[in-house]
Formats: structure tokens, sequence, C-alpha cells
């Protein structure tokens, strides 16, 4: 089980492991590491923390391109749960009731998704745009408009709180991504996701409940962005209907690409959109601390998301695995030649 | 001769596709290659084609060596190919795709009146009545074929590969197809034919060469073999003895079965009209009738891919009621579908995972089937059905068609199904497979296992059914027994509605 | 015949018809997308309720289309002055035109229009350049000659209060040479943007250490930074300053707490001074200048911020 896993996620762990051997040479303490008060802080641990939003949003982002599908309205998702949470602990309801209000709303909009999807028929791609088109209204409703904000401690504690030395959003999105892939592979959930997207008529022939199936990855997905939206609110305490989740549903769907998974569905590894996430952030890290002026952001982004895509694509394997094949066909050659020399 | 291959090897991967394989074409033939699925034919074209490059031996074309590196080369060189499914584009017109790549200009501008004129040069003498002008998609498969011949032709014109361009062509489109090959043929080009129909290489080959496991096993005149002959060469045992034992099993009395399963009334408007049907135990019924009769669609309301909107279905112990097919699977049936492809494989799963499919769903998604279970299971399955691969872990897209059709048998009999329906099972399947496919049948009905068998192929389906029933025009027409169960009266029952109401009655 | 002739006979007869009844306003907004936007629609409303006019409000909801409509039906209401907050800078010549056709005075509210001026009376707004200076200005007082080195948050890259506001700011320490802007990434306007930017800054630059003061474009951003530099074990307020622009509630709670230093007011009362030229112009025809800057007030912590968030919570923000 171990090596396969390991042989699926190198691509990515090793482009991990050049970018942030890339950012220590523009800036050298990169890899500082320190216990202050008994949590880890350095540049390494603000990625991964600053990772959460995208990491949480690609595990569920995954499951649903694994059926052939794409979630436009992650982003949405976030700002509806983040208003909501910040609506129920600044109402007084309390922290648990709160989280239990946000992701029950995260759910409910996954299942919304999902029925589009699967009972309706409709497009995946236009399915959840209505969502993503509707949600932020939804949000701006629950939050009048305004950036709520709220002094709750304990939910303020998702954001920034640390638990055994390591930022919460850590720990949030390191234990959604080994249960849900446990919750996966532990079950025949994960064959049965990727058979109903490869072919989801197949398997419904084959008695798969491809239906029931469509809803709960959209459902997930829902329920991925729920936490995220958390992480998001408690982060800057406060829940703004207009800028949370903002065009992340899209760094979520790079997420999942970079980690190798197609978007035609089928074969899919969480694991390896986790990672996909974390290079997203090590960029924009390795951007804010390279310092240079914003205009360039973009660009420089785009351009090391396109080497690495063309560096992971299947196409240059091949080409590459042609140029090693014609190599030694030449080399032979000119030993010949070298040996030939002192004839005449 | 035209071309000459010889001692021609290729491996992928280590496994030997291609072992020391000599070949030749003569100017004014028509070759027969022949072989099962995974015998060699496509790697060996493929390395004729450029498509592949050859690890060892020599190509050679009117004796000069070539070393084609890619289709568009071995074109220019002269060699020609044309598919099964034919790859020109449907959405241009049939001069569009005829001077594709080159087309007449005038003025850096493509010059549309020279194009139809060179167009209609191009498919002059091919027997073809048809407007140049319009979209290749609005004519059928078969003039499709001879644009692509006809474009192939006038791009290379001296060999010519036809890879199995007769699929999906009924007879009269066939015959259509073999005119224009037997003219090329006197025009002097070299065709290497490749078909799985042994009747229509014995009517159009001059030469047959057999390949089995990468092999070339004889290369002799068409006049000199016999079918027999040939089938035991293809498959290395004899597989006529078998039908023929299995046609002779059905002049023995029938025993009295028990009742499996009698459905009443069931039908749906558009689909097919309602019909009775009862399938006792371990009886092998046929279901024949063409294309588009509704015997696919009878199928498919018995197994609940479509919903019946009349009748009933009834067990030993009650109603049952199928209103998808994960009722129909719960009720013991299992369903191999027409088209392996697009209903049948899941292509990127593994063959394991293909076969555990639909057992792990009536488990449920909470009872994993532990893995060592999965391999014991899929290995079982590779053995008993001999599936060729590798392994359990090659994906099953990767297979050949015979060997997916295996896998599909496997994943329905993992379940021990009461009643299987398989929708031409041996179509597109080598004759290696198509024997092992019939017997399998055999010994499942003998098992007690009830079946229904959808197939074109009427002399199959005699050999195979207790009981055949005729589909024409979405009804049942008549059911046919013992003595009546000949290709002839299927024939009859199938053209001929008044001699079909006599069979039933 | 002009505009200016027009509006004068306008006056008279409005001068003439005086006191009699309340005066229509008709009040085309953007829409709802920001608090300030919300809070500029509250104070709108509030000063037309003191003065006893009737306002007839629209939101726009960001299009266009909507607000030519909603302007053609003010016309066709004949109401006695129109205000226009407009989404986009061009196509509003005929809109105006028929406007000015009505005899109907049209005030632009915190944003202009590429229409000659002659289409409408006034137009009320800030300078987005002067706010950043006056931003700058405090800071170059504040440090009083001691080296300051400046990390900047800007607004969304390539949007004009980003540039004004950062030009303005440069233009005040430009001949200062113990204030320096030492790093500045875009936070987009957002409270998240600016606390992830500023905990990037704080890595940095010698966890934050070698920071002297954040300047935001907006509150929001420095809401956020004040977060990042609170979770980096540092005090915000007097290990690094905070300066920033709007001067939105929140802010103000900041600096009560002493976590934010100053801000620079980009004030929502844009319907006040825009009254004022209106009733001037009424009552004798003085035509006010074209374009009215609002003030850019500075706050800081000794101006009653508990006060100040008080009075502007229920503004909408």
């Amino acid at each position: 089980m171990m090596v396969p896993t390991l042989k699926r996620i190198a691509p990515q762990l090793s482009t991990l492991v050049a970018l942030i051997i890339l950012i220590t040479f523009i800036f050298p303490s990169f890899l500082n590491l320190s216990m202050v008060d008994g949590r880890l802080v350095g540049p390494l641990v603000d990625v991964a923390k600053r990772s959460a939003p995208v990491a949480l949003l690609a595990i569920g982002m995954t499951l649903v391109i694994a059926t052939k599908g794409i979630d436009l309205s992650v982003g949405a998702i976030i700002a509806i749960c983040g208003a909501s949470a910040a609506w129920a602990v600044s109402a007084g309801y309390g922290l648990g009731p709160a989280l239990v209000i946000a992701l029950s709303a995260g759910i409910a909009c996954g299942l919304w998704n999902g029925v589009l999807v699967s009972m309706v028929g409709i497009q995946p791609f236009v399915a959840t745009l209505i969502l993503m088109t509707a949600g932020r209204g939804i949000a701006q409703l629950i939050t009048e408009g305004r950036i709520l904000t709220f002094t709750d401690p304990s939910f303020g504690w998702i954001g920034s709180g640390t638990l055994f030395g390591l930022p919460v959003p850590v720990w949030l999105w390191l234990a959604t991504g080994v249960l849900m892939a446990l919750l996966l592979r532990r079950t025949a959930l994960g064959m049965l996701i990727e058979a109903v997207g490869i072919n989801r008529r197949a398997s419904a022939l084959s008695g798969v409940n491809a239906r029931v199936l469509l809803i709960a990855v959209y459902a997930a997905s829902g329920f991925c962005a729920a936490l995220a939206g958390l992480v998001v609110t408690a982060d800057i305490r406060g829940a703004d209907a207009n800028n949370a989740g903002l065009w992340l549903e899209l760094d979520a769907i790079l997420a999942v690409v970079i980690g190798g998974n197609s978007l035609l569905g089928g074969r899919f590894s969480i694991a390896a959109s986790v990672i996909g996430a974390l290079i997203i952030q090590t960029i924009n890290a390795g951007i804010l601390l390279g310092g240079f002026p914003p205009e360039y952001n973009l660009v420089i982004k785009a351009a090391l998301v396109v080497v690495i895509l063309v560096l992971q694509s299947p196409n240059l394997v091949t080409h590459f695995a042609f140029l090693r094949g014609a190599l030694p066909t030449r080399r032979p050659s000119e030993q010949v030649q070298q040996t030939g020399k002192p004839k005449p | 001769m035209l071309l000459t291959v010889k001692g021609l090897s290729k491996s992928f991967l280590g496994a030997r596709a291609l072992d020391a394989v000599d070949f030749d074409l003569a100017a004014g033939e028509v070759h027969a290659l022949l072989g099962e699925n995974g015998a060699g034919k496509s790697t060996l074209i493929k390395c004729l084609t450029g498509a592949y490059h050859r690890d060892a031996g020599e190509i050679a074309l009117d004796d000069q060596p070539i070393d084609p590196r890619s289709t568009s080369q071995a074109q220019d060189l002269g060699i020609g190919t044309v598919y099964q499914e034919v790859n020109l584009l449907p959405n241009l017109t049939v001069a569009q795709n005829l001077t594709f790549g080159r087309e007449p200009t005038r003025f850096g501008l493509v010059d549309a009146r020279a194009r139809t004129r060179m167009a209609r040069e191009m498919i002059e003498g091919y027997g073809l009545d048809i407007d140049v002008n319009r979209d290749l998609s609005s004519y059928s498969v078969a003039i499709q074929q001879i644009v692509a011949i006809a474009r192939a032709v006038s791009l290379s014109g001296k060999v010519l590969i036809l890879d199995e361009p007769t699929a999906s062509l009924d007879a009269r489109e066939v015959e259509m197809l073999f005119k224009v090959v037997r003219d090329l043929r006197s025009r002097g080009l070299g065709i290497i034919f490749i078909s799985h129909f042994l009747d229509q290489v014995f009517a159009i080959s001059d030469r047959i060469t057999v390949l089995r496991n990468g092999r070339k096993i004889i290369t002799e005149k068409t006049a000199e073999l016999d079918r027999v002959k040939l089938i035991e060469h293809m498959l290395g045992h004899a597989l006529e003895h078998e039908v023929e034992a299995q046609m002779a099993a059905h002049a023995d009395e029938q025993p009295v079965r028990p009742l499996a399963f009698s459905f009443r009334g069931i039908g749906r408007q558009g689909m097919i009209e309602p019909f009775d049907l009862d399938i006792h135990e371990g009886e092998v019924v046929g279901l024949a009738g063409l294309l588009g009769s509704g015997r696919t669609e009878s199928a498919e309301l018995l197994y609940g891919v479509r919903v019946a909107l009349t009748g009933e279905a009834r067990d030993a112990n009650g109603p049952i009621n199928i209103r998808n097919p994960r009722a129909a699977i719960a009720a013991g049936f299992g369903f191999a579908p027409e088209d392996r492809k697009t209903d049948g494989i899941v292509a990127d799963l593994t063959i394991r995972e293909n076969i555990v499919l639909a057992l792990q769903a009536s488990k449920g998604w909470m009872r994993p089937i532990p893995r060592a279970e999965q391999n014991r299971l899929a290995d079982d399955y590779i053995r008993r059905l001999d599936i060729r691969t590798t392994g359990r872990e090659k994906m099953i897209g990767e297979l050949s068609g015979g060997n997916q059709q295996k896998v599909i048998l496997a994943r329905w009999l993992a379940m021990n199904p009461r009643f299987l329906i398989l929708d031409e099972p041996t179509r597109g399947i080598d004759v290696g497979a198509h024997a092992e496919i019939l017997r399998l049948i055999r010994e499942l009905n003998a098992q007690g296992m009830s079946l229904l068998v959808i197939s074109s192929e009427l002399e199959e389906l005699v050999a195979a059914s207790d009981r055949i029933i005729v589909v024409r025009d979405r009804r049942h027409v008549a059911e046919l027994t013992g003595a009546d169960m000949t290709a002839d009266t299927i024939v009859r029952a199938i053209a001929a509605p008044g001699t079909a109401k006599e069979a039933t009655a | 015949m002009t505009y200016k002739t027009l509006l004068a006979t306008t006056a008279l007869v409005a001068l003439s018809a005086g006191g009699a009844h309340a005066q229509v306003i008709g009040f085309s907004q953007i829409g709802s997308e920001s608090g300030w936007r919300a809070a500029e629609t509250t104070l709108t409303r509030m000063q037309a309720e003191e003065r006893g006019y009737d306002l007839r409000f629209s939101d726009a909801q960001q299009r266009q289309e909507n607000q030519i409509a909603a302007i053609r039906s003010f016309i066709a209401q004949d109401v006695d002055a129109i205000l226009l907050a407009p989404v986009v800078a061009t196509g509003w010549d005929a809109v105006l035109q028929e406007a000015a056709e009505a005899e109907i005075p049209v005030i632009l509210l915190d944003r202009m229009v590429d229409s000659s001026d002659d289409l409408y009376l006034t137009a009320v707004g800030s300078d987005l350049v002067h706010e950043g200076y006056v931003a700058g200005e405090w800071l170059v007082d504040t440090v009083a000659g001691e080296d300051c080195r400046v990390v900047e948050l800007q607004g969304t890259t390539g949007s004009s209060p980003a540039i004004d506001r950062k030009n303005g700011f440069e233009q005040a320490i430009a001949d200062h040479a113990n204030v320096e802007i030492v790093r500045s990434q875009t936070g987009d306007f957002t409270r998240s943007g600016g606390k992830s930017v500023m905990e990037g800054f704080l890595q940095a630059e010698g966890g934050g250490a070698d920071i002297c003061a954040v300047y935001a474009h907006n509150d929001d951003m420095a809401v956020g930074a004040i977060q990042a530099i609170k979770e980096a074990g540092l005090n915000p307020g007097t290990d690094i300053l905070v300066v920033s622009i709007d001067a939105v509630p929140d802010i103000f709670l900041a600096m009560a707490a002493g976590e934010a230093n100053a801000t620079v007011e980009l004030t929502p009362n844009m319907a006040g001074p825009a009254f004022d030229a209106l009733e001037a112009y009424w009552a004798d025809g003085t035509m006010p200048p074209k374009f009215i800057q609002t003030e850019s007030a500075l706050y800081t912590q000794d101006d009653d911020p508990q006060g100040e968030y008080d009075r502007r919570k229920d503004l909408g923000y």
C-alpha cells in the first residue's frame, strides 16, 4: 500500500522540495525553524498554515474531479459558512453550535450541487456555477454587507491557535486529508468513485449506485469548503462576504491538477492534491519573501505553474525517454571514432 | 516482390510482440493477415506504417530498404492504411477530406472548383455516385470507407493496408467494398487485408498468412487451405469439432427444467411491445433479430436499464420489482452489454478492479472486499477464463476485445448470478476467444445458470441455445425450438412475416 | 441654450415655488459592494432627512443600464435634483443631456465621469493622492527625524486608489531620507490579504524587529496586519506603528485599544457638501466649483477613537 502511494506522489514531492531549495537560495532564512513559547515558528510553518484553505478545498475537489465533475462553488461556500459561523458566534450561540451551523451549511450547499448534477442532470460546470454566483449574495445577506467582526477567542483559535506546537489550521488539513484518505481507501468508496468517474454507465450497469455516490462527493466537497471557511474566518476574526474565498476554487482546481489528477476523472490521489496546495502556497510565499513588486506576482506564479505542469506532463516523459534512448546510440559511434583515430 | 519483410521483431517492455516475422506481398495481390487478438497483426502493421519502430529486421519496398518513422513518411513511400473506424473528418465534405493537406490553391486561397474537380477525379473508377461537396457524415460507413481508400490510394499508391474494413458493414456493403478491392488489385496494388470474418478472407484473398503469439505460423495460397486447417493454425487446436459436438447435442430430447423467472407483458412504448418470457433453470434462450429490431431493448427492460412501463416479473418466491440494474442484480441478474467499450469496461481500472466491481457494489462500500480476496478472485478467473494478460493489475483498456469480454464475464461469474444476459458476447472478438466464450456459456448452463444470449451470428446462436426467440419490428414474433431451430428458419422468421407466424403456432 | 442659462431659469422657478413643498431628490447609487458604500447610502439618507428632502433612492447593483434607467425615471418624475454615484466613467452624455434639457441639476458623488462638465452642476469627491499624502505627513511628523523602515500594504494592483494612495504617501516622505519604504506588496484591500502579506513581511524583516511602521492603503488590510503583528508576539501601535486610510469603525476600535495609530478619513458623507452646494444654488443661483473636495481628516488615538467608533458603527459600514 505504502510504496505505490509514495511512487504516485513522488513527482509532486520532488517539485515541492525543488521549490523550497529555489526559495532558500533567494531567501536563505526560509528554512529557519525555532520554538517560541512552545510553538514552532518559521516561514515553512507559515506556508503550511496558509495552505490550509486551498488544501482543504483540494481534498474535496479531488473527489469531485475524480467523478469527472468540477466544483466552482467552493469559494462561495467558504463565504457562506464563514458568514454563518461569524453570525452565530456574534449572536452569542457559542462555538459548538456555530461550528455545527457552518458545517451543516457547507454540506447543504454540497447536497444542492450534488442533486443538480446527479438527479437533475445538469453539467457540473454549470450546476456549480449557479451557487458560485448566488453564494456570495447569500453570504452578504447574512453579514448585511459588512465585515462581520467577532471577538470570541475560542473561534479565533481555529484560525491562529496552536496545538502540540503546530498551528491549528495545519492540524485541520492534515486530519481531514488523512481521515478522508482512510475513509476512501479502507472502504470501497475510492474504487467506486473512480469507477463512476471513468465510466458512469458501465458502473451503473454493474450495480454501482452512481447517483448517491455523486451526491455524496459534492457534499464532501461542501464539507471541506465549510472547514476552509471556518479557517479563513477565524484567521481574520471576521466574515468578509465579498472577499472570503474569492477565486480560491481556481487555486483548488490548480492544486488538484498539479497533484497529477486528470480533469477527465478516474484515478485520484488526495495526498498529491494536498501537496499541490502546498506547492501553490510555497510559490506565493517565495514571491512575498523575494520582495518582487506586486505587478510581477501573477506572472511569476503562472510561469512556475507552467514549468511544473510541463515537467509533470506524460508527453514530456516519453520525449525524455526518446532523448535518453537516442543518447547511447550516439555514444558508441563516438567510441568507434576515438578507437579508430590512432590507426592511420 | 513489392514488399518484403524479413526477421521483423518488436518488444514492449520485455514482452515480445513480434518474433522474427517474415512476410511478403506481391503487386496485384490481396494478402490476408490472420490471427487471434494479440497474435501480432497490429504490431506488424504499425511497424510497416511507421507508427512503431522495429527492434530488428528489414523492410524493403520495391527491393529498396525502407525505414518509415511516421505514418506520413510511410505514406510518402507508398504505404497507405485504412482502419476499421474511418479516420477522416466526418464534418468536412467528401472533397475536403479527399484533398486535405494538399488543397489546390489559387492566389494563396483554396480553389473550391479545382478541389471539386480533383476530388471527382480521385473517386472516379470506384463506382461511387456521390456529391463530393456534401459532408462525409451524410454517407454510409461503406462509402466513407471507400472514400478513405481512395484518399489512401492516391496518397500512397503501392501498398494498401485494410485493417478490419468490413467490421461495421452489412453484406451488400461488403460486396461493394470487395469490388473496389478487386479493381485495385487488377490495377497492380498490393493489398494487405485483415479481418476476423473467414468467409470474407476466403472470398477476397489470394494468399493467407497466419500469425500466432508474435510468430509467423504459415503463409499459403488461399486455394490450398480449408477452413478447419486455417482455424487450427490460428488457434493451435481444433475448434470445429467443438461446435459440431454442441450442435449434435440439440438432437437430444429437452429435459424438463423448473421455471426460474417468468416475465409477463413486459414492454415500454417506443422500445418494444409487451412480451412474455419464461426462463427455466439452466436454460439458454437465444434472442435473434436484426440490429434495431428490439432485441437489445428487450434485454434492457429485463435488466432494468430502462424501466418497463407495463408487465411484471416473478421468480419462484413471487413478484420481483426491477426498477433499476441494482434491483435486477439483487434478484440474481447479470448483464454483459453489447457495447463493451462504453457500457461494459471501466477502462482505466485494473482487471482485478473490473472483476470485483459488481460484487463490491452489491456488498456496499462499507464492506470492502479484502485485497487478498480480490487477488484470489482475479487470479482465479484469469486462469479459468484464460484471460491473456501479464497480470491482474493491468488496465483492462489495454486488453484485446476478447479478453475484455472475458473480464466482464468474470465480473458476473464472481456474483454467481441465477440469470445472465449476454448481448452480442462474441462481437469483435477473435476466433479463439469466440470458441472459449461459447464453451463457457455451455459450462455455465450445465451448472444451472440461466442465460439469455443475443447474437447476430445465427450459427453460433443455434449452437448455443435451447430455444430461440425472434424479434422483428419491436415485437417478439416467433419462438423456435428443437428441429425448427436452424439458421435458415431464423432468417425466414426475420424476413417473412407469414412464415414467422406459422412457426409460432 | 446653454446649460447655465437653463439652470438659472430653473433656479428662479425653484425660488418662486420655494418652501411650498419638500424638495425631491433622486439618488442613483452604484450598489452596496462595500461597507463604505453602505455608509455613504446611510449618510445620504440621514442628510436628506435632516434637511427635510424627499429622497428617492435607487440601487443599480453595479450596472450602468440600471443607473441610466433610474435617471430617466427621476427625470420623468420631475425631481428637483439628481445625485449620481456613477459605476463607470463613460457613456453618460446622452442621459445627462436629457437631465439638462429637463432643467434638473445633477451632482456626481465620489467618482467622476468623462462627459463635459457643462452637463453636471458639480462633483463631490475625495482626493486619493491627498489621502496618501496626509498619512505620509503624519508618519514623518511622528517619527520626528528618526530612521523608520516602512512596509506598505498596497490595494488591488492597478486600481486607482492603490496607485494614488501610494503616490501621495511617497510624495510626503520624499524629502525625508529617514523614512523609507522597504517592502511593498498587494493585500488586495482585504483583511485576509493584509494579514497574510504582513506575516510574510514579518518573516522577511527579522521577525518584525526591523519594521518601524506599516502603511496600509485601507483600514481592512491594517486590521489584518494588526492581527499578524500580535500573533508574531509584537505590539502593534507601539513596536510597529500602524497608519491607514478610510476611517471605518473597526480601525477606531483598534485605535481605542492602542493597536492602531492613525487613519485618514475617506468620508462617506458626500451628500452633505452636495446638499450645501444645492442649497446655495437654489437660494441665489450660486454656481459651485466643478469639483468639491471633501476633507481628508486625520484621526489619531487622541481623537476619542471610542467615540468615533460609536458614531460610525450604525452607519452600515
